[in-house]
């Protein structure tokens, strides 16, 4: 029972990360249709710019994760100025260019601070455990659950009360729509990149807490499942991306410690398939 | 009447696909308040010349001159903001959406670009406006209904009210009654008829039922092969022997 408990939080936590980088994938691909294989290299900014702030900025934890955040958003709005806005018209150039900053980033922070992993300064508040029936569980996990719980709240609110939430929502939809409205999609093609690129950098602020440690492939690592979670929970659909996290998280930690160490990830995709097989069209009926 | 500068000023508009040209040469004067209508075999160019109008497809040859201004080069958003608004032959909504969604995502682009990108303020802030849209667009019932689950006079009617409720100025109606059923006819020509004569809009409509347009249609516009064949008012237009020829002899 103990181990039982202590899974589910631990795959939980897990989701909760995965949640962090594919809900902005989420929303990014199905409001522009751009593929960002860059998002999991702006879960590592996020991550190196909260350990930076934290350990030679000496900003100490609670103000380093925002750090982190704030740095990993500046850079996904630059991502999508830059690189992605010239390349509307061409999207196979704009998937090859987000693949190239995907592997261009790890590499200069690897670069710069080097392939070990360095760890990850723990506040005191959050390193002790809480005992969940008789389990064990580490503080961090249901910070990491918190976390996410609270940017799905407030993506939910967003998209349902906003005017820009609206144009998002049509967007997804139907984008050619919106802009036979008069309305200048591009720019909530940028606010929708600083917002999955906010997610993503809090992700790896937090992945550091949760892992203990942070290295330059982290955030590349995690993207292959966020991908999975996407697809699973419907191309732009945030809630559907909420629910497919839970299950990739549990499935992958309980698979992970029932059968051989490996298999958990082997299951994911299993997961992946037979979901596609009963609803091609993903949880939430959209087409993956 | 007097005659007013004209709202829409079509001059020698074209345009071509890989040197096939699929509209003409098309000169056209459209009056404040008037109500046009296109008629012509399948593949006339009917729907090409509106997407040249509302800016879809840039115009190969000629100009286009609305309320006195050249918009030849203008995009689509800038078009729209202009107060040049259009419905589509196909079914075009956003299927997951509320109608009240819909309507108050179209009032908010009407209002202008500030509107939409100040991001705190709050979606319902067009209630009113939407609210009396739906009203008279007969869809107050099911404003929180799926656009996707409508029938199909009621995604023609949901249409209407996204594009009325900006108020535009000129109004491309692109076979609005094309699959409505016969009993949702009558509603709908009835509104067409109410923002024509009672708001005094502009309207241009792409239509295959002449019954419905000899009541409303201050002139006729018939379309062949890309050009235009004769444009006048309904009864000389049916009288005409090129068009009986060109057009009712091949449509039948």
């Amino acid at each position: 029972m103990n181990t039982v408990v202590l899974l589910a939080c631990t795959g939980l936590g897990l989701g909760a990360l995965y949640f962090l980088v594919a809900s902005g994938l989420s929303l990014i691909f199905g409001l522009m249709d751009v593929l960002n294989f860059a998002h999991g290299a702006l879960l590592s900014i996020g991550a190196y710019a909260a350990w930076w702030a934290a350990t030679d900025g000496g900003l100490g934890f609670w103000l380093a994760v925002p750090f982190g955040t704030a740095v990993g958003t500046a850079a996904s709005v630059l991502l999508e100025l830059a690189l992605i806005r010239p390349l509307y018209a061409r999207p196979r150039d704009q998937i090859l260019a987000t693949v190239g900053v995907g592997l261009a980033l790890p590499a200069l922070i690897m670069g710069i601070w080097g392939a070990d992993a360095r760890p990850f300064p723990q506040p005191a508040a959050l390193a002790g455990t809480v005992d969940v029936l008789g389990a064990t569980v580490p503080v961090n996990r249901f910070v990491l659950m918190a976390a996410a719980l609270v940017v799905l709240v407030l993506l939910r609110l967003f998209l349902a009360k906003t005017r820009y939430g609206l144009i998002v929502r049509a967007g997804v939809e139907d984008r050619a729509m919106v802009t036979a409205l008069g309305i200048d999609v591009r720019k909530a093609f940028t606010l929708v990149f600083a917002i999955g690129g906010a997610a993503a950098s809090l992700g790896g602020a937090l992945a550091g807490l949760y892992f203990g440690s942070i290295n330059p492939g982290q955030g590349t690592g995690l993207l292959i499942f966020a991908f999975v979670v996407v697809v699973m929970g419907g191309m732009g659909s945030v809630t559907g991306a909420a629910v497919a996290s839970v299950g990739v998280g549990l499935v992958q930690q309980f698979a992970n410690y029932y059968t051989a160490a490996g298999l958990g990830d082997l299951s994911v995709v299993v997961l992946l398939a037979v979901l596609l097989l009963v609803k091609p069209r993903g949880l939430t009926g959209r087409l993956a | 009447m007097s005659t007013p500068a004209p709202v829409l000023r079509l001059n020698g508009l074209g345009w071509s696909v890989r040197g096939v040209p699929i509209v003409q040469d098309v000169t056209l004067d459209v009056a404040e308040g008037e109500f046009v209508a296109f008629i012509g075999p399948n593949g006339a160019g009917k729907t090409s010349l509106f997407n040249l109008i509302s800016g879809i497809y840039p115009a190969g040859h000629g100009t286009l001159h609305l309320d006195g201004a050249d918009i030849t080069a203008l995009p689509v958003p800038a078009r729209a903001r202009r107060g040049l608004g259009r419905t589509f032959q196909t079914s075009s909504l956003w299927p997951g959406l509320t109608v009240a969604d819909h309507v108050r995502l179209a009032a908010q682009a009407a209002a202008g670009p500030a509107a939409s990108y100040r991001i705190w303020r709050r979606a319902d802030r067009y209630r009113q406006q939407v609210e009396e849209t739906l009203e008279r667009t007969g869809l107050a019932d099911q404003a929180d209904d799926l656009a996707g689950s409508l029938s199909h006079g009621g995604k023609r009617k949901l249409e209407l009210a996204v594009l009325l409720v900006g108020d535009p100025r000129l109004i491309l109606l692109d076979e609005p009654m094309a699959g409505v059923s016969a009993e949702e006819v009558p509603a709908l020509v009835e509104l067409i008829r109410s923002v024509h004569q009672e708001q005094g809009r502009t309207v241009l409509m792409v239509e295959h039922h002449m019954d419905v347009l000899l009541g409303l249609a201050d002139r006729l516009a018939v379309m062949h092969h890309g050009t235009l064949l004769a444009l006048d008012t309904p009864e000389a237009v049916m009288a005409d022997e090129t068009v009986q020829g060109a057009y009712l002899g091949e449509a039948l």
